[in-house]
């Protein structure tokens, strides 16, 4: 278990003020200016040693991915996108970031803006988070009255600019060339990679789009050192990880924990354990609702990280982990995913279009029980025609969890139509 | 340098290289590989949404979409595995889950690109037992019909409108399942390409209105020809049966339309079944009447020894092919008569020299080119496939534009208004101008003169100080002409041509003889627009439509439609082209040079030809210019005038595209756009 001298976020509970004044007691903006005096590359790569991996749900390196950006500044300029457009269902660690950590965040804006050489940055918030919006907007105004950001960020000599941006409300704007879509004020629909964004993104020019979490983190490793981070976790998944435990726990909670950590010991430990005791629960959807669920047997032992989830073939994903027990109706859940999916699809390319409506429609009449065996092999086939076929990820977030029922309940399921059959008889 | 560097990539087991900058979907095409695809359009922007083009790539765990992705070096592409068939059946099955089944009824069968696929990507059976998606219709004005239920979201129309056109009329609402290509306020789309709209659609969702329920494509006669709506000489295609243009379509020609036409040029063609002549008339006690074709003649050959030869002239119309002019030449040369205006427009030019009324830097210029100045034209109601070409460099190349004009037109593109004083010019020769930097900077300046200033009084000083201006600016030299005349009709630069060398009577000349009471004979070769007053004059009228010019007249010798029958036409570049015979004129209408040949014998001049074959013999002996040598550049303009600008002021003259010649005056479709439009 993560100790308290190692956790990042020690207010993410909310217990003190998330103003200047109490985050400068936390520890934020110490000594930002030394952290601003090293070299643009030296960041990067103590980044890079830190094992930091997105956590936005892909769980690429985010040193790597910014030094995908220009060495040095040409005549476009650079910019970090923040991406704080959480929307994925059971995810919900950003908003309390942004609610009780707003400087944490501001800070790793500045920090990773200069790594990137760019002079601007936006956070892209959600819509429906219009209180955090309003808390982002006085922190960052917070921080231009004390010269922290602005022309001079903390005397360092970097000049810095930060846009807190709302968005109207789509699960896709969270992709990140939708995102940068709907920023340069067109229609929130992602975009062909490549170019990818560190070459041409936001109004052409070289981008970074970071989830909040992964920004929120930085300065923290900068000024604890990247051998600190990299010695919490378990290897190739460093660091803490904040979980979002939600559904059926006796204490839903955002946590900020060790990555690695088993399953079982999250929830038992934070969440106050299943409803009914462990020997209640029927699956559990480990990393927001786009990754594929896991059943009881598996939760008994996995760990919680990147690797050892995806080789049990789902995904540590945004770590919003969703438990079912076992009163749930499990095809129902997700069939209500299936049209969450359904509803936020863009529309733009064709399988995701089609797929998605057909695949939800499909599914409800498996949940009805009116359905034959045959249109769960048909349903599993047009979730492998969606997935992998699409432009951005949607299609596969709406692919796998259907993937994952299947893999999981098929017998208890084909039960279910057998015996609605037989009493229909 | 980079762009000439080719690439070599493998496609099938096929290494084949192409130039850098290809899309894998035109490398697969390069190497012979059919890549099915319904958002790909060549001349829009990639969108890569209908994932038909799906192909299999080495090392990549998911099909791509050859279309947005750029072809590199080694790369390794396969368009026939298992995997691709699989994407393309899936793909191809979703594309269809909600399109109806109404191929029976729908315009687009035999000409559907969803149609044809299907037949080769797709599944044989359906598995989608749900209803499927009803979209309501929506109102794009009267040319284009919309089936929106059939609409497969491949966004080319709304890529077309934004992009080509210049209007962002066409749009997607809502998301998901539930996206609508809309006009978002159900008007019209405000363009003169918005036709074009209906070849883009790859389904049956847009449709041509006027021409629903008309025929099915297998049923038409096709006829490659040219079109005579604007001095432009797109291309076209005639579609025919029993007798009857159904519909035009445009035909591919890089150097002139690429692949688009003007709305008028497509729609206008109900105006060529309606009001036609189909007879000889004669006006007995101030009454038409039908007569043949010999006391037609009779009454010709009787009136004009009456009358002195200087009492004559002869008018040539706006849709003349040279061919007829070339006769009408001839057959006033015979009579002796000299006065032939060859437009009839006041327009002025200094016809020594060939550059001196051409688009000297052809239309493929305007894509090179790097600074225009529009001097009183209106581009895109003079020739809105020119505009569009001028639009593409905009956009593509963020070509700058200014423009001396009566007032700042809607171009669909942004440009700097200059004013509407043309005195403007003499400052920029003296670099007193800030524009005089532009061309300064430009290698490929480009100056367009249109319909205001050959109007004017300026006309010739306009000219001149255009071609100063240029040639101080590199305007001219071995690879560029950047002098170029905008003009409106398909027949004035072959009328030009043709009667420089024989008559240089013009508009004033002919102003002058009115007033002083010398006309008393005038034969009206197709012209419509005519507008003095001839009342007290014995006026035959030459031509296919009982439009204006037939009111006047005295004699009526009925002629063919440019859809009828075969001739040559000089674009405003010089450029000669070729047009075909689709159908027959109607009644006893007769093709123009035959007329001319008829009437000369039975005046006793018998004109030296018998057949089209040996007239263009003469024609082209006798007059050099009419080849069009694509890749010398004329030579510079040469204009003689005192450039005093007594007058400076351009004038606005209201001018209704969709109604310029008697083919589209006729058309109730033209009617109602200019209804809808106006």
């Amino acid at each position: 278990m993560l100790q308290n001298k190692d956790k990042i976020f020690n207010n993410i509970f909310g217990f003190q003020s998330n103003k200047l004044s109490h985050a400068l007691k936390r520890g934020d903006w110490d000594k930002t200016k030394k952290i601003l005096s090293l070299d643009h590359d030296v960041i990067i790569e103590k980044i890079k040693k830190s094992g930091l991996r997105g956590r936005g749900g892909a769980g690429f390196s985010t040193g790597l991915k910014w030094s995908f950006m220009p060495k040095t500044l040409g005549e476009r300029p650079h910019y970090l996108v923040v991406n704080a457009d959480e929307s994925e269902p059971g995810t919900c660690k950003d908003r309390d970031i942004i609610r009780h950590e707003p400087h944490k965040l501001i800070e790793g804006c500045l920090i990773a803006s200069y790594a990137m050489r760019a002079h601007k940055c936006y956070i892209y918030i959600r819509g429906e988070f219009a209180n955090e919006a309003k808390i982002l907007q006085s922190a960052i105004d917070e921080a231009y009255e004390n010269k922290l950001i602005g022309n001079n960020a903390c005397k360092s000599g970097w000049d810095f600019d930060l846009y807190l941006h709302r968005g109207a409300g789509a699960y896709i704007c969270g992709e990140e060339t939708a995102l940068l879509e709907s920023l340069e004020g067109k229609k929130g629909q992602p975009r062909l990679k490549p170019p990818f964004p560190a070459g041409v993104g936001l109004y052409g020019c070289p981008t970074t789009v970071n989830n909040v979490e992964s920004i929120a983190v930085v300065p923290t490793i900068l000024r604890r050192g990247e051998n600190w981070f990299s010695k919490l976790g378990k290897e190739n998944n460093t660091g803490t990880k904040l979980f979002c435990i939600s559904g059926h726990v006796n204490k839903p909670c955002n946590v900020e924990e060790e990555m690695g950590i088993p399953l079982r010991e999250l929830i038992e430990k934070h969440a106050g354990g299943v409803i009914g005791g462990w020997n209640n629960l029927l699956a559990i959807i480990p990393g927001g609702s786009s990754t594929p669920m896991l059943p009881k047997q598996i939760c008994d032992t996995i760990t919680m990280d990147f690797d050892s989830l995806k080789n049990a073939g789902t995904g540590l994903g945004t770590a919003g982990v969703i438990v079912m027990d076992k009163t749930t109706d499990i095809v129902e859940a997700i069939v209500r995913l299936a049209f969450f999916y359904k509803h936020e699809s863009c529309g733009q390319c064709t399988p995701c279009r089609e797929g998605t409506g057909w695949m939800w429609r499909l599914l409800k009449k498996i949940a009805s029980k009116d359905a034959s065996p045959r249109d769960i092999d048909n349903l599993l086939e047009l979730t492998k025609q969606v997935e992998g076929h699409t432009i951005c990820a949607l299609g596969d977030a709406a692919a796998w969890p259907i993937q994952g029922l299947f893999k999981n309940f098929r017998d208890e399921i084909e039960m279910g139509l057998k015996l609605k059959k037989i009493a229909a008889e | 340098m980079d762009e000439l560097r080719n690439i070599n990539i493998i496609i099938d087991g096929i290494e084949i290289s192409v130039p850098q900058g290809s899309t894998v979907l035109q490398a697969c095409e390069a190497a012979g590989a059919e890549i099915p695809r319904f958002c790909y359009h060549e001349k829009l922007s990639v969108a890569g949404n209908c994932r038909m083009c799906l192909v299999e790539m080495e090392r990549s765990p998911k099909p791509i979409a050859s279309c947005a992705m750029p072809a590199s070096d080694g790369m390794i592409i396969k368009t026939s595995s298992e995997m691709v068939e699989k994407a393309r059946k899936g793909v191809m099955e979703f594309l269809l889950i909600n399109h109806p089944l109404d191929c029976p009824i729908c315009d687009q069968g035999g000409e559907c690109d969803l149609q044809d696929q299907a037949l080769y990507f797709g599944k044989g059976e359906t598995r989608f037992e749900n209803s499927k998606r009803a979209v309501s219709d929506k109102n794009m004005g009267p040319l284009i019909k919309t089936t929106m239920t059939r609409c497969i979201h491949c966004t080319r129309c709304v890529r077309f409108a934004n992009e080509v056109a210049g209007v962002e009329d066409l749009g997607a609402t809502g998301r998901g399942e539930n996206v609508e290509i809309s006009t978002y306020l159900e008007k019209a789309v405000t363009s003169e390409l918005s036709g074009n709209l209906v070849d883009l659609c790859p389904v049956g969702a847009l449709t041509s209105k006027p021409y629903q329920f008309v025929a099915r494509p297998w049923e038409l006669t096709k006829t490659e020809s040219v079109d005579v709506m604007d001095a432009i000489g797109s291309n076209i295609r005639i579609d025919s049966r029993d007798g009857k243009v159904l519909r035009i379509l445009p035909k591919n020609n890089e150097s002139i339309n690429e692949e688009w036409i003007s709305d008028k040029s497509r729609y206008a063609i109900d105006g060529l079944s309606k009001q036609r002549l189909d007879t000889p008339f004669v006006k007995i006690n101030n009454k038409l009447q039908r007569v043949s074709w010999d006391e037609a003649f009779e009454v010709i050959n009787s009136k004009i020894s009456k009358i002195s030869n200087e009492n004559c002239v002869g008018v040539v119309g706006n849709q003349v092919e040279n061919e007829a002019i070339f006769a009408f030449r001839e057959l006033f040369k015979k009579l002796n008569l000299n006065k032939i205006l060859p437009f009839q427009k006041k327009l002025s030019f200094s016809k020594e020299n060939r550059a001196n009324y051409l688009f000297n830097s052809k239309i493929e210029g305007l894509d090179k080119c790097d600074y225009l100045l529009l001097i009183g034209a209106n581009p895109r109601v003079d020739s809105a496939i020119l505009n569009a070409r001028i639009r593409k460099n905009y956009i593509h190349r963020d070509l700058k534009i200014s423009s001396i004009a009566s007032q700042p037109f809607d171009l669909k593109f942004n440009y700097e208004y200059l004013g509407c004083d043309v005195k403007i010019l003499t400052s920029i020769l003296e670099k007193k101008h800030k524009i005089s930097n532009d061309f300064e900077k430009a290698n490929f300046p480009m100056i367009i003169i249109g319909d205001e200033v050959l109007q004017n009084d300026c006309s010739l000083d306009v000219q001149k100080v255009s071609t100063s201006i240029l040639k101080k600016f590199g305007g001219f030299n071995k690879n560029w002409n950047g002098f170029n005349i905008l003009h409106n009709y398909a027949s004035t630069v072959g009328a030009i041509d043709i009667l420089s060398e024989y008559s240089d009577y013009d508009y004033s000349a002919l102003k002058n003889d009115i007033n002083k009471n010398l006309i008393k004979f005038v034969y009206l070769l197709n012209a419509d627009d005519f507008d003095f007053d001839i009342s007290n004059c014995f006026v035959i009228y030459q031509g296919h439509h009982g439009d204006k010019g037939a009111q006047l007249a005295d004699v009526i010798l009925p002629g063919a439609a440019y859809t009828e029958k075969e001739g040559s036409y000089t674009n405003l570049e010089g450029r000669v082209q070729y047009s075909q015979r689709a159908i027959f004129p109607p009644g006893d209408a007769k093709e123009d040079w035959t007329i001319l040949r008829a009437l000369s014998e039975k005046l006793g001049k018998k004109l030296d030809f018998d057949n089209l074959l040996q007239l263009r013999k003469i024609m082209f002996s006798s007059k050099t210019m009419l080849k069009f040598d694509e890749n010398i550049y004329s030579s510079e303009p040469k204009i003689i005038t005192k450039s005093d600008f007594k007058s400076s002021k351009l004038n606005y003259e209201n001018k209704n595209f969709f109604m310029t010649c008697p083919i589209s005056r006729c058309s109730s479709t033209m009617a109602e756009c200019s209804q809808v439009n106006g």
